[in-house]
């Protein structure tokens, strides 16, 4: 989805981040993106590319690191990974899954100079 | 909802421990930028560990603030095109608006026409045209806010761009999602579109009028609807010949006197 926006997103952090952590250039950002984020990954590198022309993150090199997803099973009591937000449950087959991990998109840490 | 445009300079959590340091879920190779060559910069590890959406969700968090002081009830209106929303809330507005406060907030990529047949019913409406946007935000609505200024104890629909993937991610502040789904879409759309149909709280089924013409399966379309999401409610509902209105006014109502109850 909207990928282009998330890097929009991501540039003003680099760009707010640049005076308060006393760097000029960013060389490689590292994400950590959710399987259930609703976040496509190569949408998202090829927007980055665009959206980073220019900036002080130009060139940078984009590292994604991916997390399953993952939700509780309320019959089974017990965290279960899911690849899609409408998988059931691997071991019961119930729906009543609530997610609880792998939805973030999150900037970890930049390499800078 | 952040004063002068300029706009947002928000809190940006700064970490100060920027240090290099050896990372276990991936390698990156710094060898060489340890040995600082003189009047060259080293590069060096930033820890951020920030929401990408962390700024909507501020603003968003601003937003919900706002209307929980006021007593308000905010609804985000997300569908594909073409579900009949406007429909439906220009239905909605004709048979409430002598009870109770009503203001839209509208979203559409261009023209002010969906503003236009709402005012047509005798609310205020404020359009939004997100250009090449496919979503509105937490940031345009706050500011929508300030020249809409909804009255106290209101209910304000924000009809969000029609678009069933990207509006799914942004917050804005809305006491829930409403999803309308139409029965001329096919039943597969909350599996095809699991984001959206996991982010509401409420999916209309409109446009309930056309079944018989169609090979429409309401049940199936339910089940796909809770297997991505258990929580979901579901109200069938046709605007056009009022089917299934009470039980939307009935659940507007409830929702609004949620809203008002003055927490200390």
């Amino acid at each position: 989805m909207h990928e282009m926006s998330l890097c929009e997103s991501i540039l003003q952090v680099l760009e707010q981040q640049a005076t308060a952590q006393q760097y000029s250039k960013v060389k490689t950002v590292w994400l950590e993106i959710g399987a259930l984020a609703g976040v496509e990954i190569e949408a998202l590198r090829f927007s980055f590319d665009v959206v980073v022309q220019g900036s002080l993150a130009d060139h940078a090199r984009l590292e994604v690191i991916e997390v399953p997803g993952q939700a509780w099973c309320m019959p089974c009591g017990r965290n279960v990974v899911v690849q899609q937000l409408y998988d059931l449950c691997p071991y019961c087959g119930s729906h009543q899954l609530q997610v609880n991990g792998g939805d973030q998109m999150r900037i970890k840490e930049l390499e800078v100079e | 909802m952040c004063g002068v445009c300029g706009c947002g300079e928000g809190h940006s959590h700064s970490h100060d421990h920027d240090h290099e340091h050896p990372h276990d879920h991936h390698d990156h190779d710094h060898g060489a930028e340890h040995t600082h060559a003189p009047g060259l910069s080293p590069k060096r590890m930033v820890q951020i560990e920030q929401d990408i959406l962390a700024k909507n969700n501020r603003y968003a968090a601003e937003n919900r603030r706002y209307f929980g002081e006021r007593g308000i009830l905010a609804l985000n209106l997300v569908s594909s095109p073409g579900s009949g929303k406007t429909t439906l809330l220009t239905e909605t507005i004709s048979r409430l608006k002598d009870e109770l406060d009503i203001a839209v907030i509208e979203g559409d990529q261009q023209t002010a026409r969906d503003a236009e047949r709402i005012r047509a019913t005798g609310v205020p409406a404020l359009q939004i045209n997100t250009g090449k946007g496919c979503h509105l935000d937490a940031h345009r609505v706050g500011h929508a806010l300030e020249t809409l200024q909804p009255k106290d104890r209101s209910l304000l629909f924000i009809e969000n761009v029609g678009n069933l993937v990207c509006p799914s991610a942004f917050d804005l502040g809305e006491a829930h999602k409403v999803v309308i789904l139409s029965v001329t879409e096919g039943e597969d759309k909350p599996i095809k579109y699991p984001d959206m149909f996991h982010a509401a709280d409420l999916m209309i089924l409109n446009k309930t009028d056309l079944l018989p013409y169609l090979d429409f399966d309401s049940e199936q379309c339910i089940q796909y609807a809770k297997q991505v999401n258990p929580r979901i409610k579901i109200l069938p509902l046709s605007a056009k010949t009022g089917e299934g209105m009470d039980s939307w006014l009935r659940w507007l109502k409830a929702e609004l006197e949620l809203q008002r109850i003055d927490y200390a």
